[in-house]
């Protein structure tokens, strides 16, 4: 049963990366400014799935910690971006 | 190296790895979604599935995980659950006005869409809309 868990995590682990990785690709690639954003916002996401995926393999809770940071910064993030892109300014 | 108890029941073991896989295959998903779709107002939907399905499944495994691990009640991903959810409508809002603001502003109709309609409402369209040799050349144009 150990060993399933940890082949499910690793599998896991893989498949967040590979997300990660398009993404990225999307962000290189992406022909206007908001598909880049788009591709900004997804790669929070991953990177907060990694943190709680991380936090299940190494059994603490000190990653769920970084997984709340993430997704705040993210948010936040993204919401300036589109503000900046739609108005030009971000706090008007 | 990962820090999983020797004895952990088939009862927690197999729910677990079952979201795990599930949450981190639809995220794959999602995100090939927003890798492969053509156009950007159909890029925007790719991701939804991995914030509400991946993330959903993923800290539905957390809290099960540490709720019988550590014998009590560990639900403080709901927090992030209630965070995502509330968050993620209102990023991809915004976003989306963006990109109609930015794509009247530069003069194009919304590129995905049908061939615009013939000029019977005819505000925020280019000019020369209906000639396809001009929308072709409005069409390639890079906003940035």
């Amino acid at each position: 049963m150990k060993l399933l868990v940890e082949i499910a995590l690793y599998f896991s682990q893989f498949c967040i990366v590979l997300a990660m990785l398009l993404c990225m690709l999307r962000l290189l690639k992406g022909p206007t400014a908001q598909d880049r954003v788009l591709a900004l916002d997804t790669l929070w996401i991953c990177a907060m799935l990694f943190a709680l995926l991380l936090g299940i393999s190494f059994a603490s809770l000190v990653y769920f910690e970084w997984a709340m940071l993430i997704a705040l910064t993210g948010f936040v993030s993204s919401v300036a971006l589109a503000k900046f892109l739609m108005r030009g300014e971000i706090i008007e | 190296m990962m820090n999983i108890p020797e004895d952990i029941s088939p009862w927690l073991a197999i729910p677990v790895v079952l979201l795990l896989i599930g949450g981190s295959l639809i995220t794959l998903i999602g995100t090939l979604g927003l890798l492969r779709l053509p156009h950007f107002y159909q890029r925007i939907h790719g991701p939804a599935i991995s914030i509400t399905f991946g993330a959903g499944s993923f800290l539905l495994a957390s809290m099960l995980y540490f709720t019988v691990l550590q014998q009590r009640l560990v639900i403080h991903e709901l927090l992030i659950t209630a965070f995502v959810m509330l968050t993620a409508p209102v990023t991809a809002m915004l976003l989306m006005r963006t990109a109609v603001y930015r794509d009247l502003r530069n003069g194009r109709q919304s590129p995905d869409l049908k061939p615009p309609t013939p000029p019977a409402s005819g505000h925020a369209t280019t000019a020369g809309a209906n000639s396809p040799g001009l929308m072709e050349e409005t069409r390639d144009r890079n906003p940035e």
